[in-house]
């Protein structure tokens, strides 16, 4: 039969209607099974650890209410979330490594106190501090992450050292145990620069910021004890240049160092790697002030305040890290090696309870302290150029401090002047 | 109207209109990308360099001219000035010699010319992100098995933290070995067509009037034939150098930062404005701060060169 073009064309048009109310009615959106339930995307930085990604690709499954999409972002993820929460293209929830106290204060998340009501003090304290700021919590802490000092037993012993418990003892030590193969201590390429931070300051009885927001770190005491960190440069004691960083436990592992400051997360590489030949020590105190100093971080999970479903955000993150224990604790210990932020969880677990883990865990409620929300990139760049230039070209402490002390001083009043 | 009197004149409007169209049915597009992701950009830095701009592109509170005081008062974005001036003054005539120097040898070849020309133009093929990789952790690190440590322990030598120690700045050697191997393949290309170009007559003359092959030649036959393509490598020598930022941020951040050496201003702007400071206002200002150096710079050597001038034809 002929076809007419008013026939082809009305044909046509229908047809375009039909596929487009289709369309409209959500069958054809080109994702699978999502029904009515909200779309949420979910961004997690990359986890060095094998499983943790399908593991959060499963957490995200099980969840009925919302169709959660999860991104798994290699590379510089903190200035990667940081650039996408200024458009509307970023994640409706996502990890956090902070979050930043502008970041609050320009309204760029969104407030989920209510979400941790009736199990706030569950969480480990130093964890939650961080993420607390004017009473209000903005991040749901996921797990405890800290960094430890670990060092090769044998390697002690055949030198005569014993696991040193002052900085003036870690210097010695790192000295003798220095030699045409192996250096004596590790932390980082940069000598400690990047890594360090405030850990030598809280060992000396400071610290970065005060309780009442003034800098903790315009003292004698801070210029001394930072010294003692260059004169582990200066006498070639550290290992610089090696291919893994810090967070790597590979220089440990493949005998280039006797020392290396690293995180938990490495416990079960060393482990399998020296078996019982390593211990773990928190940074030694310094001074008639000084103390251990462990410091604690904790990604958390927050909700954009630019996403468009919110309430669903807030809901999915309460199920997943409020509510679903069973699910934390799996992501805390199955695949790589965290603590749990819960203290209850922590408690529970097995696998923090005995040989250098129970240490650890140990260490890190005695001695954990955790970077004070007040502390802002400008700061930390400040003091972290001053370190640097202290530890590498012998820089005068004192005058470098003064300089930190003076912007951080500066930061310090204009985070409070628009509070 | 009578019909002879419109005939003449309708076709033309008709052709012009085509010819407008076509126009802008080809540039219309690239024009508003370039409206769209370049000049709206650059507007909107130059708007927020005026602003306390903290995590957000849309500020409300004017600061005038706080931003530039505060990025021109910082001492790290001086240094980081310093640092851009080291790099230029020694990477460009550095490369500018390289590249002349394999070129001439190149020209003289009289065989496989092809493949020595392949062997160092392939280099330019290889990203700054791949080669400050393969240098930082194959050929420079710092430990016993690293390539050079491993050449200096043939001779007795000690290990060199390569990129970790500033006293000697041995980071510098690094950097500017990466940027030599990529780059100077590329301008001895554009030396050899600039050789090529030079009329064999000119060496012929030379010849019978007495001048010797080798340097008394290039000073005065070669060199001289070059000038044109000479200003041209080392413009876009300065441009090149101007935008620094792959190798130095893949040879020396780390995930903690940077270390306040060698930090070239575009680096000390990413951390500033697009890092986890996101001050995007402080960051703005000291972006136009370094266009405005940029663009002084580029006028006085475009003037020194005598582009633009009177004497440009003669080049």
């Amino acid at each position: 039969m002929p076809i007419s073009r008013r026939r082809l064309l009305t044909t046509g048009g229908g047809l375009a209607l039909a596929g487009g109310l289709a369309a409209a009615c959500g069958s054809n959106t080109g994702r699978e099974d999502s029904g009515s339930r909200s779309q949420l995307s979910q961004w997690y930085h990359q986890y060095g650890e094998a499983g943790t990604e399908p593991a959060v690709r499963r957490y995200a499954k099980a969840y009925k209410n919302a169709d959660v999409r999860v991104q798994w972002r290699p590379g510089n993820y903190d200035q990667q979330t940081a650039a996408a929460l200024l458009t509307d293209s970023g994640p409706d929830v996502f990890e956090v490594n902070g979050p930043t106290l502008d970041q609050i204060r320009g309204g760029q998340i969104v407030d989920l106190t209510d979400l941790v009501q009736g199990v706030k003090d569950d969480f480990h304290p130093a964890a939650l501090a961080p993420k607390t700021h004017d009473g209000r919590i903005w991040a749901v802490p996921q797990v405890i992450d800290t960094q430890v000092l670990y060092y090769r037993r044998s390697l002690l012993d055949k030198a005569g050292v014993k696991p040193p418990r002052t900085l003036d003892e870690l210097v010695d030590a790192a000295k003798k145990l220095t030699d045409a193969r192996t250096k004596g201590l590790f932390l980082g390429n940069d000598g400690g620069a990047g890594v360090l931070g405030g850990t030598p300051l809280h060992a000396a009885g400071l610290s970065l910021v005060t309780a009442d927001g003034k800098v903790g770190f315009d003292d004698p005491a801070a210029a001394r004890t930072l010294g003692k960190i260059r004169r582990l440069y200066a006498d070639k004691s550290l290992l610089l240049g090696a291919p893994a960083d810090w967070s790597d436990p590979s220089a440990l592992v493949q005998g280039l160092t006797a020392m290396q400051w690293s995180g938990l997360w490495a416990l079960p590489q060393i482990k399998k790697a020296l078996g019982d030949d390593f211990g773990v020590l928190p940074f030694p105190s310094d001074g008639p002030s000084g103390r251990p100093a462990v410091p604690v971080g904790a990604y958390g999970s927050a909700v954009s305040a630019r996403s468009r479903r919110k309430a669903a955000a807030k809901a999915y993150v309460k199920w997943l890290w409020v509510e679903r224990t069973d699910f934390q604790q799996d992501f805390a210990l199955s695949y790589g090696f965290h603590i749990p932020a819960r203290v209850s969880l922590a408690k529970k677990a097995d696998r923090l309870r005995s040989g250098a883990a129970a240490d650890i865990v140990r260490f890190t409620v005695d001695h954990g302290y955790a970077q004070p929300l007040l502390w802002t990139v400008a700061s930390q760049t400040a003091y972290q150029d001053a370190l640097s230039r202290i530890i590498k070209d012998g820089a005068d402490p004192d005058r470098e401090l003064k300089a930190a002390v003076r912007t951080t001083g500066a930061e310090l009043r204009r985070v409070k002047k628009t509070s | 109207m009578a019909p002879g009197a419109a005939t003449p004149a309708s076709p033309r409007p008709a052709r012009q209109r085509n010819r407008t169209l076509w126009f802008w049915i080809f540039v219309g597009p690239f024009a508003a990308g370039l409206i769209l992701f370049t000049y709206v950009p650059l507007a909107w830095s130059v708007y927020l360099s005026f602003f306390d701009a903290h995590n957000t592109v849309s500020p409300t509170d004017f600061v005038g001219l706080d931003n530039y005081t505060a990025m021109l008062g910082d001492p790290s974005f001086r240094a980081a000035l310093l640092t851009f001036a080291v790099f230029t003054a020694f990477i460009v005539p550095a490369t500018y010699a390289l590249s002349l120097g394999l070129a001439l040898a190149v020209n003289r070849l009289r065989f496989a010319q092809a493949f020595f020309r392949s062997v160092f133009f392939l280099p330019t093929a290889c990203s700054y992100v791949v080669a400050a990789l393969v240098w930082k952790l194959s050929i420079f690190n710092g430990v016993r098995f690293g390539l050079a440590n491993t050449v200096l322990g043939w001779f007795g030598a000690d290990q060199i933290a390569w990129l970790s120690t500033t006293d000697p700045p041995w980071y510098w050697l690094v950097i500017v070995t990466v940027r030599l191997w990529l780059q100077a393949g590329f301008y001895m290309v554009l030396f050899l067509a600039g050789l090529q170009r030079v009329p064999p007559q000119l060496y012929e003359a030379a010849a019978v009037d007495g001048a010797r092959p080798g340097w008394q030649t290039f000073r005065y036959i070669t060199f001289p034939a070059l000038r044109a393509t000479s200003v041209a490598v080392v413009l876009l020598l300065v441009i090149g150098a101007f935008q620094a930022f792959d190798e130095f941020y893949n040879l020396l951040s780390d995930a903690r930062g940077y270390p306040p050496y060698a930090r070239p201003p575009l680096v000390y702007l990413y951390y500033t404005a697009l890092g986890q400071g996101q001050n995007l206002g402080l960051g703005s200002a000291g972006a136009v701060i370094l266009a405005l150096i940029i663009a002084v710079v580029t006028v006085a050597q475009a003037r020194w060169f005598g582009l633009g001038g009177k004497d440009e034809k003669a080049v």
